[in-house]
């Protein structure tokens, strides 16, 4: 054995620039595929990461029935109790209680649907990131004014600016129509344009005034202190309160709830496809040594080299080039995408685009460690593949006839 | 008594439609301890006959004994392993394995044969003392000259102890004094160790040397002298 390694590991030598150009490609291939994959990660991450800041969070609590369609009746079910077991649950970093009215926004510019979230804005700034996100004016101030913050792209729809006035109009909870006057305080950009297109910011205390009563809550929005332990909280407090919607983010949107699955099994296929394309060419470089050494096989059988030795060999010889390549492609892999992890890519030239999406345009890649692994081990998979057919090839040969071959 | 029979051996190639005989109807007998040489033009059956009798080549019809087995029955991984133990091979080309060493050449069929590192040890360097090249052991075929290669590649033949060696025309590429030497070396071991040898050559200084030369021609023998 260790004879049949030694001529496998030479042989891999003996032709230098073939095997170099060899294990380029596949270094190449490697780091171009992990590469890619890691900024579709990074790019699915930032823009489930804002979908939680700006909107989401953690964990959200309704009465069954609301998000049917938004009916401003149905409200939080035992909420003062639902309140008492937040407040005592070690495992809840902080929560804002909303009220939501889904109405009609309109100017003298234009109409459009929106959703009106009424927020304690002290709570609201351990939820969401909108107090950091900005771009004109301020953040609520307090009081109980008619104050409002709205998102750039509905500013843009509705042509409006600091200081002007919104008029929302919502269904009570008598079923008629009702008609509200805010004042626009500040103008956010939250990096998700379709977020910032239909979302108004409202003071809850405000609309207590409107509802005529306080305490009419539709929404907790609550993040924990840790989002591995959202899913144990939500058990508890289902089990506690049973009356009542409780749900994860990726629950809230299952389409970023199963984004980064669907990516994964994409990518897979994406890697096993420029994999398949990189076997091609180690199987035709083998297939190469193999005929160049038609003689050399020749004399091996001759002189007793059996079948099974002569694959080992054939086949050591792919190893030995993978073993080369794979970990010197995962490793520059590695060490870019954990450069541009902490520097980021700046992909300003498309941010248009990716506002779309809910994503930044800083890019900052990242690549979870068992796709390494799947990845390494699948290579080395498929270049054993690639090895069956060329060591099938020198299978073949005939000893007599391979010796006499030039 | 008989190392090699062959019983009306017969070989017969496709070239298209054309049918070559290589061999036809050879009966012949090898003893141990005998340097015979097979001359004949090319195209003779001279290396049909060697591969045959070495297992390398299947005949059409015939048997080949090899100490009373018939080695043309056998499947194609026992052959190979029947060659491995029995048969030694040298080549006109030396075709010694580019990426060793001389001494791990000879090593590596010892190897195969599972000898322990210092029974590989001592008798690689034993065989390249008897082959004139013990300074030469790690130099690579790319750094040896014809003759010595070819010395090398003896000294492989050597090395597994085979009942016999074959050696299809070993003297083709060398010069007159490594033709020289290494008949020297190979009728020493003929004579000392009673070391079958059996070549396949048109080179009239191995003819000259020979105890039997068998004359083939059109696939058959022509003549079978001792001298």
């Amino acid at each position: 054995m260790r004879q049949i390694i030694k001529i496998a590991w030479r042989n891999v030598w003996r032709n230098k620039l073939r095997s170099f150009i060899v294990i380029a490609s596949m270094v190449l291939g490697l780091w171009s595929g992990l590469f890619s994959a890691s900024m579709m990660f990074a790019l699915n991450n930032q823009r489930i990461n804002s979908a939680i800041k700006s909107q989401l969070s953690h964990m959200q609590i309704h009465h069954p029935s609301f998000q049917d369609n938004y009916d401003v009746k149905y409200q939080i079910n035992s909420l003062n109790e639902v309140l008492k077991a937040l407040d005592t649950n070690k495992k809840v970093n902080s929560y804002s209680t909303r009220i939501v009215l889904s109405g009609m926004a309109s100017t003298a510019r234009g109409a459009t649907g929106v959703k009106l979230i009424g927020t304690d804005y002290v709570n609201e700034k351990n939820i969401t990131d909108i107090h950091s996100s900005i771009v004109k004016g301020t953040y609520f101030s307090g009081g109980t004014s008619r104050q409002a913050v709205i998102g750039q792209e509905l500013a843009e729809k509705l042509k409006l600016d600091i200081k002007k006035s919104i008029y929302l109009t919502f269904v009570n909870e008598n079923g008629a129509q009702e008609r509200l006057k805010l004042k626009v305080v500040g103008i956010f950009k939250s990096g998700n344009s379709m977020f910032d297109g239909s979302n108004i910011f409202a003071q809850k205390n405000y609309l207590d005034k409107v509802f005529g009563k306080e305490g009419v809550i539709h929404e907790i929005a609550l993040v924990c202190n840790d989002v591995a332990q959202a899913k144990e909280l939500k058990d508890e407090l289902l089990v506690a309160f049973p009356n009542n919607k409780i749900e994860l983010w990726s629950e809230i949107s299952p389409e970023l709830g199963y984004a980064n699955e669907m990516l994964s099994i994409f990518l897979y296929i994406f890697m096993i496809i420029i994999l398949i394309a990189l076997s091609f060419g180690i199987i035709n470089t083998m297939l190469m040594a193999i005929l160049e050494r038609k003689r050399e096989l020749g004399v091996l059988m001759s002189v007793g080299l059996n079948k099974p030795k002569l694959f080992l060999m054939i086949a050591l010889e792919t190893l030995f080039i993978s073993l080369v390549s794979v970990p010197l492609g995962v490793f520059i892999s590695y060490m870019s995408i954990s450069y541009f992890g902490d520097v980021g890519i700046d992909l300003s030239m498309v941010e248009k685009g990716l506002e779309q999406f809910g994503m930044g345009t800083r890019l900052y890649t990242e690549l979870y460690l068992d796709y390494y692994i799947n990845i390494t081990l699948l290579t080395f998979l498929l270049t054993f593949i690639s090895s069956l057919f060329p060591a099938r090839r020198a299978l073949k040969l005939e000893p007599a006839v391979a010796v006499r071959s030039i | 008594m008989n190392v090699i029979e062959t019983k009306n051996l017969k070989k017969i190639y496709s070239q298209g439609e054309i049918q070559v005989n290589a061999l036809n109807d050879v009966s012949i007998n090898f003893k141990q301890g005998e340097f015979t040489a097979i001359v004949g033009p090319s195209g003779s059956g001279k290396t049909t006959f060697l591969n045959t009798i070495g297992g390398l080549d299947k005949p059409t019809s015939g048997n080949v004994m090899i100490n009373n087995l018939d080695i043309t029955k056998l499947r194609a991984n026992k052959l190979i392993d029947f060659r491995l133990k029995n048969i030694g091979f040298v080549f006109q080309s030396y075709n010694l394995i580019p990426v060793l060493t001389a001494k791990e050449n000879i090593e590596f069929i010892m190897l195969m044969q599972g000898y322990s590192q210092a029974k590989r040890n001592e008798r690689a360097l034993g065989l390249l003392d008897a082959v004139g090249l013990s300074n030469e052991s790690k130099r690579r075929p790319g750094q040896l000259s014809g003759g010595q290669q070819q010395r090398v590649a003896v000294a492989r033949a050597l090395a597994s102890k085979p009942k016999f060696i074959l050696a299809d025309e070993p003297t083709a590429n060398l010069d007159s004094t490594s033709t020289k030497n290494l008949l020297d070396i190979m009728y020493d071991l003929n004579r000392k160790e009673k070391m079958t040898f059996i070549f396949s050559t048109h080179d009239q200084r191995v003819i000259d040397r020979a105890k039997r030369v068998i004359t083939l021609e059109d696939g058959k023998i022509l003549s079978d002298k001792t001298t």
